[in-house]
C-alpha cells in the first residue's frame, strides 16, 4: 500500500498575503485524490508544499506518517508532474525517463532497462531514442508520467497536466491516468480547476476557494450534499433560490421564497428565521412531477446532444436552468410561454446564505 | 534585402546598403587586405619599394616560426587567453545563474547597475585602478599583511596581475550572453530535476549548462578574442616575464620600425584566433549566427 498524505492545519503566507489558511485533510494510500478550485485558490501552493518546493508557514505535512518539515523535494517520496511537463528538451526520451535513476547513480544498462520497462507501461515502446520535441502532446504527457514513476514514488503529484491538451485527447488521457493509477497503486494527488475532470477521475475531492478548504468528499457527496454555497455552485450547475426558513422538521427545511413556500433537505443545520438559499440541480427540475413547483418563462433551449438546457427566468426575474433529456425535448415547453417546473424535496439542498 | 526596400523605399534603402558596403569595404576588408599585403612583403627602404627586391614571400612568417622567444610568447598568449576565458566563465556563471533564475527584479537591477557602472570609465583607467590595487605597497598587500595571510608583500604584477585585470575587464562580455541564455530556461526544468533527486551539480551539468550552451560558447569566444588581442592589461599589469604577443607586434611597428614583420605577426594571431573560435563553436555545436544574436 502506498503512503498516505496528511495535512494538519497547513497554512502558507507570502509576506502579508495568506495564500492558504488552516487546511487539514488526509489522502489515503493508493487513492486518486483531487484538489479542485478556481485559479488562485491556493491549490498549486498546497501541491508545492507537499512536494517540498515550499515549506508551510503553519501546520504540518505527513507523508506515510512521517513529518516532512524541512525536507526538500529530493528527500521526499513524492514525484511531481508539472503543468508544462518540464521534459528536458535536450535529452532523449529514455534519458528523460531515466534521469531520476541517473541522479541516484544507476548504471547505464540499468537505466536503459528501467526506461524500456516504463516505455512499455505507457505504450511507447521504441520511442526511447527520440527527442521530446518529436512527440505529440499526449505522448509527451505519458513520458512525463513515466519519468515521475521511474523513481518509484509513493505519491505522484500532478499539477493540471492535461490543461494543454485538446478535449478528445484530454478525455482519453483521463481514462489512461485513472487506469495507470489503478495498476501502479501509487497515491495520486491531482490538481485541477475543471470540475468535470475531478468528478470523473477521483476517488475523493477536496474543494478549495480563496485559500480555504471548503469540503472533502467523494464526487457523489460533493454533488449531492454540498457543504457550502461555494461547493454547491462550483461543482456542477445549479439554481439558487433565496428565502427565509419558516420551519424545520426531519432534516427538511421549509423556505419562504418570493416564488412561494419551497422545501429542501438541510445539508447543514438551519433554524427558523435563517436567511438561506435553496439549491436545485438542472436535472432535478421537471415539467411534470415534483412536490415543489415554481413558475418560469423559457427564453431559449440550447441543444447539447444528450440533453437540452432550457434557460429561463423565474417569476421574480432570477435565471433558471433546467436540463431536459433529448428524448423528451419534443414535449418541451414553448419558448416565451409561461410554464412551471417541479422538483422533489430530496433533490433540493438548503444551505445558510453567505 | 527586398524587405528593406519594401520598408524604407528605394532611396533610403539604397543609402543604407551603400553605407553598410562602404563600412565593410573601408573598415574591415581593406585594412585586412592591406595587412596581408604588408605581411607578405619584405621591409625595404623607401627607395627600393616597387623595385626588384619587393617580391611576395613568407619570410616574415617564417621569422616568427624560427624565433623561439616570440614563438613561445605566441603560444603562451593563446593558452593564457583560454585560461582568461575559463576563469571569467567560472566567475560569471554563478552570477549569471543567480541573476537569471533567483534574483528578484529589484536585486537584478541593482546588481546589473553595479556591474555596469565601472564600464562607464575608460579601459585604461580601469586597468590603472588594478595597477594601484596590486602595487607592491598597494592596498591588497596591505590588507593581506594586516590579516596575516602573507608575511611579506607579494609582487602581483606579472601573470597573476594580467589575469586579474583581464578577467575583470571582460566580465560583462561573458556575463550577458550566459545570463540571456539561462534566463530563457523554464524554472520548472530545474524544479523537475531537483524533484527527481538530482544534486545541484547535476542540475547544472545536465540541465542548465546544456540549455545555456550557446551563451557559454559565445561568452568564451568573445573573452578569448578580447584577451588574445588585449594590449592595455599586459602593458600595465605585466612584468617582463609575462609579455603578451600584442606587445611584440607593437614593438615591431613602433620600435623596430618593421611594419611588414608586425603585420605578419598580427596575421598569424588573427588566423589562429579564428581557428580556435571556429573549433570551439564546432565542439559546442553552435552556429556563428547564434553568436551574432
Amino acid at each position: 500500500m502506498s503512503h498516505s498524505v496528511e495535512l494538519q492545519g497547513v497554512g502558507m503566507r507570502f509576506g502579508a498575503t495568506r495564500a492558504v489558511g488552516d487546511v487539514s485533510f488526509t489522502v489515503n494510500g493508493g487513492e486518486f485524490f483531487s484538489i479542485l478550485g478556481p485559479s488562485g485558490c491556493g491549490k498549486t501552493t498546497i501541491l508545492r508544499m507537499i512536494a517540498g518546493f515550499l515549506q508551510p508557514t503553519e501546520g504540518r505535512i505527513l507523508i506515510g506518517g512521517k513529518d516532512m518539515q524541512g525536507l526538500g523535494p529530493n528527500q521526499r517520496p513524492t514525484a511531481m508532474i508539472f503543468q508544462s511537463l518540464a521534459l528536458f528538451p535536450l535529452m532523449t526520451v529514455w534519458e528523460n525517463i531515466a534521469f531520476g535513476l541517473e541522479a541516484r547513480g544507476a548504471s547505464k544498462a540499468e537505466r536503459r532497462k528501467k526506461a524500456d520497462e516504463l516505455l512499455s507501461l505507457i505504450a511507447l515502446e521504441g520511442y526511447g531514442d527520440r527527442m521530446p520535441g518529436e512527440l505529440s502532446g499526449g505522448q509527451r504527457q505519458r513520458v512525463a508520467i513515466a519519468r515521475a514513476l521511474a523513481v518509484e514514488p509513493q505519491v505522484l503529484l500532478l499539477d493540471e497536466p492535461l490543461s494543454a491538451l485538446d478535449l478528445k485527447l484530454r478525455q482519453h488521457m483521463r481514462a489512461e491516468l485513472r487506469s495507470l493509477q489503478r495498476r501502479t497503486g501509487v497515491t495520486f494527488i491531482y490538481i485541477t480547476h475543471d470540475q468535470s475532470e475531478a468528478l470523473a477521475m477521483s476517488d475523493r475531492i477536496a474543494v478549495m476557494s480563496a485559500g480555504v478548504l471548503q469540503q472533502v468528499g467523494t464526487p457523489r457527496e460533493l454533488y449531492d450534499n454540498p457543504a457550502t454555497p461555494f461547493v454547491a455552485t462550483f461543482v456542477g450547475e445549479t439554481n439558487a433560490i433565496a428565502g427565509k426558513v419558516t420551519d424545520v422538521a426531519d432534516g427538511v427545511a421549509s423556505v419562504d421564497t418570493v416564488l412561494g413556500l419551497l422545501r429542501g433537505r438541510m445539508a447543514r443545520s438551519v433554524k427558523a428565521g435563517d436567511q438561506v438559499k435553496l439549491y436545485v440541480r438542472p436535472e432535478a427540475l421537471s415539467g411534470s412531477i415534483g412536490e415543489n413547483r415554481v413558475s418560469a418563462t423559457i427564453d431559449r433551449i440550447d441543444f447539447e446532444g444528450a440533453f437540452g438546457l432550457a434557460h429561463g427566468r423565474l417569476s421574480d426575474g432570477a435565471a433558471l436552468v433546467a436540463s431536459i433529456p433529448s428524448t423528451d425535448l419534443a414535449n418541451a415547453p414553448a419558448i416565451g410561454a409561461a410554464t412551471s417546473f417541479g422538483f422533489e424535496t430530496r433533490h433540493a439542498v438548503v444551505l445558510p446564505d453567505g | 534585402m527586398a524587405s528593406l526596400y519594401q520598408r524604407f523605399g528605394g532611396g533610403l534603402a539604397t543609402i543604407f546598403i551603400a553605407l553598410v558596403v562602404l563600412w565593410l569595404a573601408g573598415m574591415v576588408l581593406a585594412p585586412n587586405l592591406m595587412m596581408v599585403d604588408y605581411a607578405l612583403r619584405p621591409n625595404l627602404p623607401p627607395a627600393q619599394i616597387g623595385g626588384p627586391n619587393d617580391v611576395y614571400s613568407l619570410d616574415n612568417i617564417l621569422y616568427l616560426a624560427n624565433e623561439s622567444v616570440h614563438r613561445s610568447i605566441f603560444f603562451k598568449t593563446i593558452w593564457a587567453s583560454a585560461l582568461v576565458a575559463f576563469i571569467t566563465f567560472l566567475v560569471c556563471y554563478p552570477i549569471a545563474f543567480w541573476l537569471a533564475q533567483r534574483a528578484t527584479m529589484g536585486q537584478a537591477a541593482v546588481a546589473i547597475l553595479a556591474l555596469t557602472i565601472p564600464f562607464w570609465i575608460n579601459e585604461v583607467l580601469r586597468t590603472l585602478a588594478w595597477y594601484i590595487i596590486l602595487a607592491f605597497r598597494g592596498p591588497l598587500n596591505a590588507l593581506l599583511l594586516n590579516i596575516g595571510v602573507i608575511d611579506a608583500p607579494v609582487r602581483w604584477n606579472g601573470d597573476g596581475g594580467v589575469l586579474a585585470g583581464m578577467v575583470y575587464a571582460y566580465i560583462l562580455f561573458m556575463l550577458f550572453p550566459i545570463y540571456n541564455s539561462i534566463e530563457s530556461l523554464e524554472k520548472s526544468q530545474i524544479e523537475a530535476a531537483r524533484d527527481l533527486g538530482a544534486s545541484t551539480w547535476r542540475i547544472h551539468w545536465r540541465v542548465v549548462m546544456p540549455h545555456a550552451k550557446a551563451g557559454i560558447a559565445t561568452g568564451c569566444v568573445f573573452t578569448f578574442m578580447l584577451a588574445a588581442g588585449s594590449y592595455v592589461a599586459p602593458a600595465l599589469l605585466g612584468a617582463p616575464g609575462s609579455r603578451w604577443f600584442t606587445e611584440i607586434i607593437y614593438n615591431w611597428f613602433f620600435e623596430g620600425g618593421d611594419w611588414n614583420r608586425g603585420a605578419a605577426y598580427a596575421l598569424v594571431l588573427l588566423v589562429l584566433c579564428l581557428f580556435v573560435v571556429l573549433a570551439t563553436l564546432k565542439i559546442a555545436r553552435v552556429n556563428l549566427t547564434d553568436v551574432a544574436k
